[in-house]
C-alpha cells in the first residue's frame, strides 16, 4: 500500500503501477464531467477543445456562482460546492473516454463495472474512491475553475478545475484486474445466506 | 392563528439552505456510534472523513453534499391553522427557487424527457409537497427534504404475495442493500414501506428513510422488524461507502399501512448518509428553525 502524489497529467507507466489499496493526491488539472456531458460527447458526437491526455476527470457537477472573468475567475465562474456522484449510470463511457481522449484515471464514488475494470486493464488506467457527500471537504481542495467547455450543459458541463492536494484517494480498481468493489459486493452476497437465516427467513 | 404567506415563502428559501449545511444532531450522534463500533480500517477512514466534512460545512458555511436533490416540503397543519392551500403551495415553489437563486445552489431538477433544467429547482409537480393535518392547536410545521439522488436511485416496490408472508419483507431488504452496495452512498438509513396501495407503500419507505435516527415504528410487529434488519444489514460487510466495515447503515426504520387480503407489499427507498432535513414550525408568536 503506497501513496503517490501525481502532478497532472500522468503516463501509462504511473497509471499502471498503482495497485488497489494504493492511495493518491492529485495536483494541478482535473476534469469534471457528468451523465449529460458523456451523453453528448459520446452519443451524440461533440468534441471538447479540451486535451484531456494523461489526465483524471471527477463525475461530478459542482455548484457554482457566476461572478463575471476575473483573475481569479478566468471563465467567470467561482466553485461553491464541488462534490461527487455515484459513477455506475456512467459505466458504459469508460472506455471510449479513455481511447479517445487519452484519460487516464477516472475519480468516482460506489466504483464502476467489469467493463470498465477491462478498459482500465487493456488502456492502462486506474478508478479512484473518493468520500461521497464529503462535498464541503472537497471544495477546500479545488483553487480555481479555470475553464468550462459544452457549458449549454450546466451544471453538466465539462468542467476544468485547478486542485492542491485533491485526496488522498483510494485505488479501488486498478489496470491488473482489481476490484475493492467486486471484492466487497462477493465478500457482502456470500454472507447473504447466513444473515437471511439469522432472521429466520426459511430458504 | 393566520398564516403570512411572505413568511412562508421566506422560510421556505431558508429551509432549503439550513438542510444543505446543517446535519441534524441525531445523525451526527448516529455517526460518533458507527465510528465507535467501526473495527475495519478503511471503513473507520471513511467514516472519519465524513464526520470531519460535517465540521468543514460547519466552519466554511458550505453544503454538505455537492447534490442539492429533489426539493421535497412536508406541511403539516394543526388545529385552527387559516391557510390558503393553493397560495400556500405557491409560496413554498418561490422560496424553493429563491433559494437556488439567490444562494446559488445547483438546480438538480430536469424536464424528464427533454433533460431541460430551468435553473430553479422547481418544475412540474416539483418541489413536492406532501400535506397532512394534526391535532397541534395553532401550529403549522414545514420539513424541507432535499432528496439526494444516489440514495434516491435505489428505490424499489416488490408485491409480495400473502403466501410470501413475512420472509418475503426480510429478503427483499437484505436483497436491496446488497444490491445498492456503495451507489447509494454508506452508511444509509434503510426505509422500509410495508403494506397499503403500491403507491401507498413507497411513500411509507420515504417517510421511514428521513424520519430522526432515535425513533421507531408505532406498530409493534414494525419496531420488531427495525430491531432484527438493523442489525441483520450490519452483518453484510458493505461499509461505508461500500468499501467495506461494519457500518453499512445507521438503521432500518419501517413503516406501516393496512393493506389488502390478497397482497403483501413492501417497498425500499434508501437515504445516504447526508441525511438532511430542515424544520420550521410557525406559531402566532412567530417562526422558529429546527430539524
Amino acid at each position: 500500500m503506497a501513496h503517490y502524489d501525481f502532478n497532472m497529467p500522468i503516463t501509462e507507466a504511473q497509471a499502471r503501477a498503482l495497485r488497489v489499496n494504493d492511495t493518491v493526491t492529485l495536483n494541478g488539472t482535473l476534469f469534471g464531467i457528468r451523465d449529460a456531458t458523456y451523453i453528448h460527447m459520446f452519443d451524440r458526437g461533440r468534441r471538447t477543445r479540451f486535451d484531456m491526455n494523461g489526465h483524471a476527470v471527477i463525475h461530478t457537477a459542482p455548484n457554482v456562482k457566476w461572478v463575471g472573468e476575473t483573475r481569479a475567475t478566468p471563465c467567470g465562474y467561482a466553485p461553491v460546492c464541488i462534490g461527487t456522484t455515484t459513477s455506475d449510470r456512467m459505466e458504459r463511457f469508460t472506455r471510449q473516454l479513455m481511447s479517445e481522449y487519452g484519460v487516464r484515471i477516472v475519480i468516482g464514488k460506489g466504483g464502476l463495472r467489469e467493463g470498465s475494470l477491462g478498459a482500465f486493464r487493456d488502456l492502462g488506467g486506474v478508478y479512484l474512491a473518493i468520500v461521497g457527500g464529503a462535498a464541503a471537504l472537497e471544495t477546500t481542495w479545488v483553487e480555481q475553475i479555470e475553464d468550462v467547455d459544452l457549458d449549454d450543459l450546466n451544471p453538466e458541463s465539462l468542467w476544468k478545475f485547478r486542485v492542491k492536494g485533491f485526496g488522498p484517494l483510494l485505488v479501488s480498481m486498478d489496470s491488473h484486474g482489481g476490484s475493492l468493489h467486486t471484492q466487497v459486493n462477493q465478500s457482502a452476497r456470500d454472507r447473504r445466506a447466513a444473515t437471511l437465516a439469522a432472521l429466520g427467513v426459511k430458504i | 392563528m393566520k398564516v403570512d404567506l411572505k413568511q412562508v415563502e421566506e422560510a421556505c428559501k431558508e429551509l432549503y439552505i439550513r438542510a444543505l449545511k446543517l446535519l441534524p444532531p441525531d445523525i451526527k450522534q448516529g455517526f460518533e456510534r458507527l465510528d465507535r463500533g467501526e473495527t475495519d480500517a478503511t471503513g473507520k477512514a471513511v467514516l472519519g472523513t465524513m464526520i470531519r466534512n460535517i465540521r468543514v460545512a460547519e466552519e466554511t458555511n458550505n453544503l454538505l453534499c455537492q447534490d442539492t436533490g429533489i426539493p421535497i416540503y412536508n406541511v403539516l397543519i394543526g388545529a385552527g391553522v387559516e391557510i390558503d392551500g393553493y397560495q400556500l403551495k405557491q409560496a413554498i415553489a418561490r422560496g424553493c427557487e429563491r433559494a437556488t437563486r439567490e444562494h446559488p445552489l445547483r438546480s438538480s431538477v430536469v424536464h424528464p424527457v427533454t433533460r431541460k433544467n430551468e435553473h430553479t429547482s422547481c418544475g412540474r409537480a416539483v418541489p413536492v409537497i406532501n400535506v397532512d393535518f394534526a391535532p397541534d392547536a395553532g401550529v403549522l410545521s414545514i420539513e424541507m427534504i432535499p432528496k439526494g439522488s444516489g440514495s434516491e436511485n435505489n428505490s424499489w416496490l416488490k408485491m409480495a404475495v400473502p403466501a410470501d408472508g413475512i420472509d418475503a419483507i426480510k429478503t427483499f431488504v437484505v436483497d436491496c442493500v446488497l444490491d445498492a452496495g456503495g451507489k447509494t452512498c454508506p452508511p444509509t438509513i434503510v426505509g422500509v414501506g410495508v403494506g397499503g396501495t403500491a403507491d401507498l407503500c413507497v411513500h411509507l419507505s420515504k417517510v421511514a428513510a428521513t424520519r430522526p435516527l432515535g425513533t421507531h415504528c408505532d406498530d409493534p410487529e414494525g419496531a420488531r422488524l427495525e430491531a432484527e434488519l438493523s442489525g441483520a444489514v450490519n452483518q453484510l460487510g458493505v461499509g461505508p461507502q461500500g468499501l467495506g466495515g461494519d457500518s453499512t447503515s445507521f438503521a432500518v426504520h419501517v413503516e406501516m399501512a393496512a393493506t389488502h387480503i390478497t397482497m403483501n407489499p413492501v417497498a425500499v427507498n434508501m437515504q445516504c448518509h447526508s441525511a438532511r432535513r430542515a424544520r420550521a414550525t410557525f406559531t402566532t408568536q412567530g417562526v422558529t428553525y429546527g430539524f
